[in-house]
């Protein structure tokens, strides 16, 4: 079991660029980025209320749903994560073997596909509600990558840890669950913040199912209207300005974590 | 009631081809201390990791009082209980401050209350001389710090042996003194111990018996004075003149 430099981000990133906690200038390239989409949003409705302030009243819903499915599917994710990276590690055979296969599958369908597949394939079986559909693929896909980031966690936790609680007395899964995993929380904060973000964005696919998040709202303006670039426009920015707002707070974290380091 | 607290008997380790361990035999009575010397790579901490099973014997038997350890039938964990182990790295529970880890093993494998359980820790920490970093974390403390705790969250489980593999080794020298008096309370207070360390104040001060080891096999045996005023083996001769 390699052990994990513990300065080492574990990069499993599809999320936003974390920014640089070195990078001071009021022209970093997070504060253009982020201040320009914010200014902008800002700045259009004022000059033109028609159509933009309109756009802006109809999206906020949108926006509440795409929180709804973000939050819900990592929640879920985190759970079966953990018990995919446990089972990725685990000393029996057939656990290892369906954990493994588990994570295999996931990340060789593309996420538009699993959606599909649950909704309209699976949905010969049972027909499950659309909302209901898009969390489970968006758990059953995002489970698998947060299962490997507990796996690189749990392997981050020094040998000597496990040694010592089992020198102790305590049973394997004692040690697993009262000394390894609360120490993993900390290696796993930074990633599993970058796998919100991917999440987040990932969400945008749920809108093919009609659930109607941020991106159907969209369209739902725009093929009421005709007015694409706008509604697109406005669309894209709010999607910048959430992950770039919560780049800054998983680059916070990291930086906590590092002064609080107690490893 | 056995002879002996601690019996190795014809004990083997092999990893792959390399034999880490050829033929050991080695007997510690109830109250004993007995260091364990030699070059690195001698199999002396490999024997002292078989006596908790943290490594598992290739061939032979070792048994903690009437308890074979080697026997896949025998419950190990209730071996472990008995056996206090302290690291060379400490291996605190980082997560857990100076007073959990010393009763974390305590509320989770023999179900002490926790209040009791901290009555425990409160009285090992002053035991250690750290009543007041009970609220520390690792982190927070010097290497010499976290060895003393790293000793009383062991000795919590009232353990009948102590287990040492190279206790002082990661230290900075200044440390060394501090972690040493604590084990040689230890010592005086009558607790079996098992000490892989070439520390030979520690040796002369406290040690009934001496064991030098090399390439896996134990060359010499005996007193401290014995041992390290008049070796009888070749080797043992060279090794102490390197570390002297």
């Amino acid at each position: 079991m390699a052990e994990i430099d513990k300065e080492a981000r574990i990069e499993v990133t599809d999320g936003a660029l974390i920014p640089d906690s070195a990078e001071k200038s009021i022209f970093s390239a997070w504060n253009i980025s982020f201040f320009g989409a914010l200014i902008i949003l800002i700045i259009l409705p004022i000059v033109s209320p028609d159509p933009y302030k309109e756009i802006l009243l109809f999206i906020p819903d949108g926006v509440a749903k795409t929180f709804q499915v973000t939050v819900l599917s990592i929640i879920f994710a985190l759970v079966v994560g953990l018990f995919a990276g446990l089972g990725r590690l685990s000393r029996v055979k057939i656990i290892n073997r369906i954990a493994t296969i588990y994570v295999e599958v996931v990340r060789g369908i593309p996420l538009l596909v699993q959606l599909f597949y649950i909704y309209y394939a699976l949905g010969k079986l049972v027909q499950l509600p659309r909302m209901t559909s898009a969390i489970i693929a968006m758990t059953f896909c995002y489970g698998a990558y947060m299962g490997e980031i507990f796996r690189a966690g749990i392997q981050g936790v020094p040998q000597g840890q496990m040694e010592a609680a089992l020198a102790l007395g305590m049973t394997r899964s004692q040690a697993i669950w009262k000394v390894i995993i609360p120490q993993t929380f900390k290696i796993i904060l930074p990633p599993v913040g970058n796998e919100f973000i991917a999440l987040l964005k990932d969400s945008s696919l749920v809108s093919i199912l009609a659930v109607s998040d941020l991106l159907r709202r969209g369209r739902e303006y725009a093929s009421t209207t005709f007015m694409y670039f706008e509604t697109y426009t406005i669309v894209a920015l709010i999607y910048l300005v959430i992950t770039l707002f919560l780049s800054r707070i998983v680059a916070y974290m990291e930086k906590r974590l590092k002064i609080n380091g107690r490893v | 009631m056995a002879e002996y607290r601690i019996q190795i008997k014809d004990a083997s380790k092999n990893y792959g081809k390399v034999e880490a361990l050829k033929n050991a035999n080695l007997n510690i009575g109830a109250g004993e201390v007995v260091l364990v010397i030699g070059p690195s790579g001698s199999g002396k901490s490999t024997m002292l990791r078989c006596v908790n099973k943290l490594e598992t014997l290739s061939s032979g038997d070792i048994w903690v009082d009437d308890d074979c350890v080697t026997d896949p039938k025998s419950d190990i964990r209730k071996i472990r209980e008995e056996v206090g182990m302290v690291f060379q790295s400490f291996n605190l529970f980082s997560h857990l401050t100076a007073l959990k880890n010393i009763t974390l093993a305590l509320t989770t494998v023999k179900h002490t209350s926790s209040e009791e359980a901290e009555k425990i820790g409160k009285q090992l920490l002053e035991r250690v001389g750290l009543s007041d970093k009970e609220k520390s974390y690792p982190g927070q403390l010097s290497g010499g710090q976290q060895q003393r705790v790293a000793i009383a969250r062991a000795l919590a489980m009232n353990p009948r042996v102590m287990l040492f593999d190279e206790p002082t080794s990661a230290l900075d020298p200044e440390m060394i003194k501090e972690v040493l008096d604590v084990m040689l309370d230890l010592a005086k207070e009558g607790m079996t111990m098992m000490v892989v360390s070439h520390e030979m104040g520690f040796a002369k001060a406290a040690a009934d018996k001496v064991v030098f080891m090399d390439e896996g096999e134990i060359i010499e045996t005996g007193t401290p004075a014995e041992v390290f005023d008049s070796p009888k083996e070749e080797r043992t001769k060279t090794f102490l003149q390197h570390i002297l």
